[in-house]
C-alpha cells in the first residue's frame, strides 16, 4: 500500500513533531493538561509539553513536542511547479532571436490597493534579483513595470496598447484573502473582454504557488525566491510552442 | 559610551547644509501657504468636532464652503470667529449652524475688525490652553509612573478593531512593552478628513480616529498603573490630515506621532507644497503638546539597499532634525529614524550595522532615535528570523538607541500574533538586560572597519546634502535624489488644498505658536 510517511525526528517513522499556540486560558495543571488533550485530539501522541507559560491576563502560551499518529501516502500527493526547462540571461535572448523573431511584450504590476513594489521590481527592473538580471535588462524584452496600486482596468489597458505577450501580476498583502480577490478579478475582466486567451497571464507573490495560480485561471505561479530568468524561460518556452 | 572619532568641523558642515535647506524651505514654500488640511485643523482646535449624517467631518464641510466662496486665502478662522458673534454658541453648535445653512457664512461686514480679531484671539487662546494641558497632563502622569529606561520597547498592533486592539496592547505591555504603536488601516494617509467615532473595521490596522485615540489611552492609563511606568501611545501623522492628526493626538493625550517631513511626498505620492506646509504646522503642535515625533527614514531602506543607500538615511535625519528645528521641536522630542536592514549574507554586515547606529547616535546626541528591526530580509524560517532580531537588540542597546522597535519573529508571514509578541519581547528583555552596559565598556578602534564605515557614510552625507542644498530641496526632490523617486512639484495628490495666502490671511494659532517658541514644563 503506497509508500507512507509521516514526520522524521531522529529515528524514520517516529512521527515526532513541534508545535506552539496560544490558549485562551489561566496557565496551570488544567491548563496544560488541556494543551495536551487538544493535541491528541489533534492526532498527537505521547505530547510533551515542554514549555506553557502565561502571556497575557488569561491566556498561556505552549511549545510542546508529540508523535503524529497519521501517516500518508506520498505516492498519491500531486503537486505542480511551472514545468519548462530553465535557461540563462544568454540563452533566452537567443531563443527569442532565433525562434520568435520579434521582441518579446511583457507589462507588470502590483494590483489592488497593495502597495508593495520589491516583488514585482526584483523580477522586472534592471538590476533584477539575487544577482539574476531583471527583465528590462534583456534586450530581446520589452518590459514595461506600472508599479502598485495599479487597477485591473489600467493593466488590462496597457497590456492591449503594448502589444503584451505577457501579463505580470503580483500580489503581497493576503489578509482577509485580498490576494484572491484581486487575481480574481483581473481573469474575470479579462474573460468578460473575451481577451483571456490573448496573454500569458502569470501570478507571483510570497505567498503564491503554481497551483493557487492555475486555480485561479493564471497560466502559471511563482513564489518566493523567484528569479526573472525563470519567467523569462517560461514565457519563452510558451512562446515557441505557439 | 564608546564613541568614533567624527570630525566635529564635519559634522556642523552636514548640520549647516540641512539647516539651510529646511530654510530655504521653509522661506519659499512654508511661510506663503496654507492648506485645506491647515485650516481643519484650527477648527477643531476652536473645538469643532463630529460629522454630518453622511459622515463628513464638519471641519471638511466648513473649509469647503469657504473655498466655494473664493474665500480660503484668507483663512478659515476670522470666518468662523464672525459666525461664532452671529451664533451666540459654542464652536459645535455654530459649526452644526454653518453646515445646516442656518447662519450666514463667509460674512464679516456685520462685526467690526476688533470685535472679529478679539473673537479670535480668545478662541486660539483656548486652543493653545488646550495643548498646554496635554502637555501638563502627560507630565503629571510621568511624575506618577514615571518613563521607563532606554531604548523604550516598542509593539505594534494592527487588528483594525480598536477594541481586539486594547486587549493586545494590554498583553504587549504585559510582556513589557513600552510603547503601543497602533498601526493605521492601509489606505488612510490618502483620505483627505479624520474618521470619526470608534472603527472596528480597518485593513491591515486600525483608523485614525480621536475616538479611537481615547479608548487606546485610557487603556494604556490602566496598563501603565499596574506595571509601574508609564506606557506611550503613537498614531500616525503622515498623509494628507498630518496637522489634524496631530490636534485629534494632542486633545487625547498621545505621546507619539509618525511625522516625517519628506515620508508623504515620496512614499504616498502626496504634492510636495502640501506636506511640507502640513508638516510645519503639525509640528509646532507636537511642540507645544509635547508629542514626540518618529521620522521615516526606514522606508529608505525597503526599496533600496541599506549599504549604499546609508548616506540617504543620514540626511533625511538631518533635514528632518533642521525642519523639526524649525517648527519649535526640542532635541529630546526627535525621533529620528534609522534600521537596521543590512543582508544577512554580507560578510561584516553586523559591523556596518553597528556603525550606522553609532553614527546615529553620535550626530544627535540628544535625539531619541528610532531603531527599526530587520524586514526586508526577514525570513519565513522564523528560527532563524528570531536570531536576525537578537544581532538587532544587541546593536540597539550597544549603541544606545532611544525608541526600539521591536522585530518580530514572523515579520515575513503575517501581521504580528499575541505569541509573536512575546516571543519578540522575551528576546528583547534578554538582550538588553544581559547586554546592558556592553557599550559603555567597549572602544572602537581607530581606522577599524567600524569607524571607518561610518566616515564613509558621512562623507556621502555630506558631499549629498551639498548637492541638495546647491539646487534647493523642491528641485532635488524633483530630479529623484531621494530614494530615487521623482516628484514634481505640481505633481501629487492634494495640490488642490493649498493656496497661497492672502496679505488678509489670519491664522492666530500658528502666530501665537511660532511666536511664543518652544515651551516647557
Ligand atoms: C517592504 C515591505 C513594505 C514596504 C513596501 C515598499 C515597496 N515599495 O514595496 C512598505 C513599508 C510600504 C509596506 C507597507 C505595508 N505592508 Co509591508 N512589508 C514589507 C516587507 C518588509 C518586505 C516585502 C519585500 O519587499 N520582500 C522582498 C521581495 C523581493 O520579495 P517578494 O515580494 O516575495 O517577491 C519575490 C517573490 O514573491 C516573487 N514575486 C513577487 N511578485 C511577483 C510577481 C510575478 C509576476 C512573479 C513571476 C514573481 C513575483 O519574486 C520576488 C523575487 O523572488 C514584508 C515582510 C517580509 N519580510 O516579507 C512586509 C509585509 C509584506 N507587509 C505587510 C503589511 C500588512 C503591510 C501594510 C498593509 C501595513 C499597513 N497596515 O500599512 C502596508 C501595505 C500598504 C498597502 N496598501 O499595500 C505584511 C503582509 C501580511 C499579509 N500576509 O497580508 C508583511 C508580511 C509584514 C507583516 N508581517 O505584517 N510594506
Amino acid at each position: 500500500m503506497g509508500n507512507l510517511i509521516k514526520p522524521y525526528g531522529d529515528t524514520i517513522d517516529d512521527g515526532i513533531v513541534q508545535l506552539s499556540f496560544t490558549l485562551p486560558v489561566t496557565n496551570g495543571a488544567k491548563a496544560k493538561k488541556a494543551a495536551e488533550i487538544y493535541a491528541n485530539n489533534l492526532k498527537i501522541e505521547d505530547v510533551t509539553i515542554a514549555h506553557a507559560e502565561e502571556i497575557a491576563e488569561g491566556f498561556t502560551y505552549f511549545v510542546i513536542f508529540g508523535k503524529a499518529s497519521v501517516s500518508i501516502d506520498y505516492d498519491s500527493v500531486k503537486a505542480s511547479e511551472v514545468s519548462t526547462e530553465f535557461y540563462d540571461y544568454y540563452e533566452i535572448n537567443s531563443l527569442i532571436k532565433e525562434k520568435i523573431n520579434r521582441k518579446v511584450n511583457v507589462v507588470g504590476a502590483s494590483i489592488g490597493t497593495d502597495a508593495h513594489t520589491v516583488g514585482i521590481d526584483a523580477i522586472m527592473n534592471m538590476k533584477g534579483y539575487d544577482g539574476d538580471y531583471g527583465l528590462e535588462r534583456y534586450p530581446e524584452i520589452n518590459a514595461t513595470n506600472l508599479g502598485s496600486q495599479v487597477t485591473c482596468e489600467e493593466l488590462v489597458e496597457s497590456a492591449l496598447k503594448n502589444g503584451s505577450d505577457a501579463i505580470l501580476v503580483s500580489q503581497t498583502v493576503t489578509q482577509k484573502d485580498a490576494h484572491i480577490r484581486n487575481f480574481t478579478e483581473l481573469i474575470e475582466l479579462l474573460e468578460a473582454e473575451k481577451i483571456r486567451k490573448q496573454f500569458l497571464v502569470i501570478a507571483g507573490g510570497p505567498r503564491i504557488t503554481n497551483d493557487l495560480a492555475i486555480e485561479l485561471g493564471y497560466d502559471a505561479g511563482f513564489g518566493a525566491g523567484t528569479v526573472p530568468s525563470q519567467v523569462a524561460s517560461y514565457i519563452v518556452t510558451c512562446l515557441v510552442k505557439e | 559610551m564608546a564613541q568614533i572619532k567624527l570630525d566635529q568641523e564635519q559634522v556642523k558642515r552636514v548640520k549647516n547644509y540641512a539647516k539651510d535647506i529646511a530654510d530655504s524651505v521653509q522661506k519659499n514654500v512654508i511661510d506663503g501657504n496654507s492648506s485645506v488640511s491647515v485650516e481643519r485643523t484650527v477648527l477643531r482646535l476652536y473645538g469643532v468636532d463630529g460629522t454630518d449624517e453622511e459622515g463628513t467631518p464638519y471641519p471638511n464641510l466648513i473649509v469647503d464652503k469657504l473655498k466655494e466662496k473664493d474665500l480660503l486665502s484668507k483663512g478659515v478662522s476670522k470666518f468662523f470667529a464672525a459666525s461664532m458673534l452671529a451664533s451666540k454658541r459654542d464652536a459645535m453648535d455654530t459649526a452644526e449652524l454653518i453646515c445646516q445653512g442656518n447662519i450666514l457664512f463667509g460674512e464679516i461686514n456685520e462685526f467690526s475688525r476688533a470685535d472679529i480679531e478679539s473673537k479670535e484671539i480668545e478662541l486660539s487662546k483656548e486652543a493653545l490652553k488646550t495643548l498646554d494641558s496635554s502637555r501638563i497632563h502627560k507630565s503629571k502622569k510621568q511624575e506618577k509612573t514615571p518613563l521607563p529606561e532606554q531604548p523604550f520597547k516598542y509593539m505594534i498592533v494592527a487588528t483594525g478593531n480598536i477594541y481586539e486592539d486594547r486587549t493586545q496592547a494590554k498583553a504587549a505591555v504585559s510582556s513589557g512593552a513600552d510603547i503601543i504603536a497602533v498601526i493605521r488601516s492601509t489606505a488612510q494617509s490618502l483620505l483627505d478628513y479624520v474618521p470619526y467615532g470608534a472603527t472596528t473595521e480597518g485593513f491591515g490596522g486600525t483608523f485614525a480616529t480621536q475616538e479611537n485615540f481615547k479608548i487606546m489611552r485610557k487603556a494604556l492609563d490602566e496598563a501603565s498603573k499596574k506595571k509601574g511606568t508609564y506606557v506611550r501611545l503613537v498614531n500616525y501623522a503622515s498623509g494628507l490630515c498630518m496637522s489634524e492628526i496631530a490636534a485629534c493626538a494632542a486633545i487625547e493625550d498621545l505621546d507619539m506621532l509618525l511625522n516625517d517631513s519628506m515620508y508623504g511626498i515620496l512614499f504616498r505620492d502626496i504634492n510636495k507644497k502640501r506636506t511640507f506646509v502640513d508638516q510645519h504646522f503639525s509640528r509646532l503642535i507636537c511642540s507645544r503638546a509635547k508629542i514626540l515625533i518618529n521620522t521615516g527614514e526606514d522606508n529608505y531602506l525597503t526599496t533600496s539597499d541599506a549599504i549604499e543607500n546609508a548616506y540617504t538615511v543620514t540626511s533625511s535625519q538631518l533635514i528632518n532634525e533642521a525642519m523639526g528645528k524649525n517648527s519649535l521641536l526640542t532635541d529630546e522630542q526627535l525621533g529620528l529614524g534609522h534600521a537596521f536592514e543590512i543582508d544577512p549574507k554580507v560578510k561584516n554586515g553586523f559591523l556596518f550595522e553597528l556603525a550606522h547606529a553609532q553614527l546615529a547616535r553620535q550626530l544627535f546626541p540628544d535625539a531619541p532615535l528610532k531603531y527599526m528591526p530587520p524586514t526586508k530580509y526577514k525570513s519565513c524560517d522564523i528560527f532563524f528570523s528570531q536570531c536576525m532580531d537578537s544581532m538587532f537588540n544587541l546593536a540597539s542597546v550597544t549603541t544606545g538607541q532611544g525608541i526600539h522597535l521591536c522585530g518580530i519573529l514572523t515579520e515575513a508571514i503575517h501581521t504580528p500574533l499575541m505569541q509573536d509578541r512575546f516571543q519578540s519581547l522575551s528576546n528583547v528583555n534578554y538582550i538588553f538586560d544581559t547586554a546592558r552596559d556592553l557599550g559603555d565598556e567597549i572602544e572602537f578602534k581607530e581606522d577599524g572597519v567600524i569607524a571607518k564605515r561610518a566616515q564613509t557614510v558621512l562623507n556621502e552625507t555630506e558631499e549629498f546634502l551639498k548637492k541638495v542644498n546647491d539646487i534647493g530641496l523642491m528641485e532635488a526632490i524633483s530630479e529623484g535624489y531621494f530614494a530615487g523617486i521623482k516628484r514634481l512639484d505640481t505633481g501629487g495628490k492634494g495640490l488642490d488644498g493649498v493656496f497661497l495666502k492672502d496679505s488678509d490671511y489670519s491664522n492666530p494659532i500658528l502666530e501665537m505658536l511660532e511666536k511664543e517658541g518652544t515651551i516647557n514644563g
